[in-house]
């Protein structure tokens, strides 16, 4: 079976610094997978990488495309990318945001399809935004505003899917419906790489995680395998308390080694 | 703020006040001919006098105010768009002070009393230097914030330039003719000045209407709008140049004309949602209805005193935007 994403000796340098080294995995189709690893380990920087948006040495490819040879608009087709930073610059109303995510499937000046509507009111759905679509996107919670984002990105409906902390800042609930929906696009056969936090999060809903530190990958694998006590120590440097109930792994971390 | 209008309706409404106050320029002025009859001198040509007026003194003026009242606001709304910034107008690249700089030296030099376009043409080619020196200072880098800062870098050197060639004047006469030039103004000027500007604007103007979607998508960041397809280094370009053949040309036959640029895509925004692109076409037709009026206003309030159209929007202008903002 082909690849989804297949990286190969993905190497960057920002300055003097080797923030990524020799980083290779793939994602298959119909995965989600977990970006685990702590602050400054280079998780954003992997995924701004494959979105093309800074400098890289190695290969890389998208169902055995390379993405060197892939236009930009031709990426934005196969790729959508969630950034960290939740920028949303003028108070355009939250619906007209969320359907900037159709940008890569217009041409010309066309006003947008019957499929584009159906895609930006499905991502709305998902994101629990209806009452929200006529809002100002300005005027919104950072929680409100990190789902009108993900709703963008969902919108774009891509078979791949790269989110930059997409967990972060929003309420339980609203955590745990971002993972269902990223567990269901994985089961219609999309692929999600979403880089994480919350390790419970990624220990009940991810198929897989990948595990970095300073640059490299430590480990790769089931949630169980990777999520060890001997990994938490060395990577985060801290002792957590790990249990298996029925909805997956659950780790809280409880005190600095 | 969002205010609840039609888009299309928007447009069409915009439209039609800019073609009244079209047929209000034509109709304004100092000769003091009657409403029909003018209109009538225009169009057949045969009334001796009233048609020489009417064609090559009212039409050319009422024509660039169209065509450079649209340039202001058009580029306007194109850069505040893509550097995702509501302060920055026409004249934050350095092209309008370039341009000045440009026909304040061809004044200077006596270039401009040899021959008639020597002004307009060295104020075009000091709009291009301007930006190809934006351009090198910015670097290829699609970096918003770099650009600005070279702009800015542009506007004071040329700013200081033209300083340098007032402060060397041979004469207050001069001096004076600079510095009233500098003022902006749409007074005699001819069908000449139409053509000579009119394929900048033009070429200006295809290249601002294109950018309209990656404007749109810039709204969500630089990342996210390149992650939507957009290649923002041609963005870039297409603003930057864009803005320098419209606003250039513009201010190579009609001086400075401040204020325009900034404030009719602040007014326009909250009609259009806050979209960047669909503030393009709202703005350049705003930016013509309010050049328009401006320059009406001009004629009506101090006809013996050529009163300068830089002044007045300067000065409606400046306690209007803060008004808007408080």
């Amino acid at each position: 079976m082909t690849s989804a994403l297949s990286i190969r000796s993905l190497n960057v340098r920002l300055g003097a610094r080797d923030v990524l080294r020799d980083v290779s995995f793939d994602l298959q189709p119909g995965e989600f997978v977990g970006l685990l690893g702590p602050n400054g380990a280079g998780k954003s920087t992997l995924l701004k990488a494959v979105m093309g948006l800074i400098r890289r040495e190695g290969d890389m490819s998208v169902f055995g495309r390379s993405l060197d040879g892939l236009s930009p608009s031709e990426r934005a087709r196969e790729l959508s990318y969630l950034p960290q930073e939740r920028e949303v610059n003028w108070p355009v109303s939250v619906r007209a945001l969320i359907d900037l995510g159709r940008s890569p499937h217009r041409t010309g000046f066309t006003g947008p399809s019957t499929k584009d509507r159906n895609a930006v009111s499905a991502a709305i759905a998902a994101m629990d935004l209806e009452e929200l679509q006529e809002r100002s996107a300005l005027e919104l919670s950072g929680g409100e505003r990190a789902r009108v984002l993900i709703a963008r990105a969902l919108a774009q409906e891509t078979p791949l899917l790269l989110t930059d902390e997409p967990a972060a800042g929003l309420d339980p609930a609203h955590q745990i419906s971002l993972m269902s929906t990223f567990h269901g696009l994985a089961r219609e056969g999309r692929t999600v790489l979403a880089s994480l936090h919350e390790l419970t999060l990624a220990g009940q809903w991810c198929d897989r995680v990948i595990l970095i530190a300073d640059g490299s990958i430590v480990a790769e694998g089931g949630p169980d395998a990777v999520l060890t006590p001997a990994n938490l120590a060395t990577v985060y440097g801290v002792r957590a308390q790990i249990s298996v109930n029925s909805d997956g792994l659950s780790v809280v971390p409880t005190g600095l080694i | 703020m969002r205010v609840g209008v039609s888009y299309p309706l928007l447009l069409a409404g915009l439209g039609l006040l800019t073609a009244i106050l079209f047929v209000g320029s034509l109709v304004t002025g100092p000769a003091g001919i009657a409403f029909f009859e003018s209109l009538e001198a225009l169009l057949t040509g045969r009334s001796g006098a009233a048609s020489i007026v009417m064609q090559e003194i009212r039409l050319p003026r009422a024509i660039l105010g169209v065509l450079i009242g649209a340039s202001l606001g058009l580029s306007g709304a194109a850069l505040q768009g893509y550097l995702r910034n509501p302060l920055a107008e026409p004249g934050l690249l350095g092209i309008s002070a370039s341009a000045s700089l440009g026909a304040v030296l061809a004044i200077y030099t006596g270039l401009s009393a040899a021959f008639a376009l020597a002004l307009p043409l060295m104020a075009l080619s000091g709009a291009f230097s301007a930006v190809l020196l934006v351009r090198l200072l910015a670097g290829g880098s699609a970096q918003a914030i770099t650009l600005i800062l070279a702009g800015v870098a542009v506007t004071s050197f040329a700013g200081a330039m033209t300083s340098l060639v007032l402060n060397l004047s041979p004469n207050p006469f001069a001096a004076l003719e600079i510095v009233f030039w500098m003022l902006g103004s749409l007074k005699d000027r001819s069908m000449t000045h139409v053509w000579l500007a009119l394929p900048f604007i033009l070429v200006g103007w295809t290249m601002l209407f294109q950018v309209g979607r990656a404007l749109d998508a810039l709204t969500l960041g630089e990342a996210a709008a390149a992650t939507l397809g957009f290649r923002l280094e041609r963005v870039q370009a297409l603003v930057v140049l864009g803005t320098a053949a419209s606003v250039g040309a513009a201010t190579s036959v009609a001086g400075a004309i401040g204020f325009i640029g900034l404030v009719v895509p602040h007014i326009l925004r909250p009609f259009v949602g806050a979209r960047p692109g669909r503030l393009l076409p709202a703005s350049a037709l705003g930016g013509a209805a309010v050049l328009l009026a401006a320059d009406i206003a001009v004629r009506v309030i101090a006809p013996e005193r050529d009163l300068k159209l830089g002044v007045l929007t300067a000065l409606v202008g400046a306690p209007f935007f803060l008004w808007l903002i408080f």
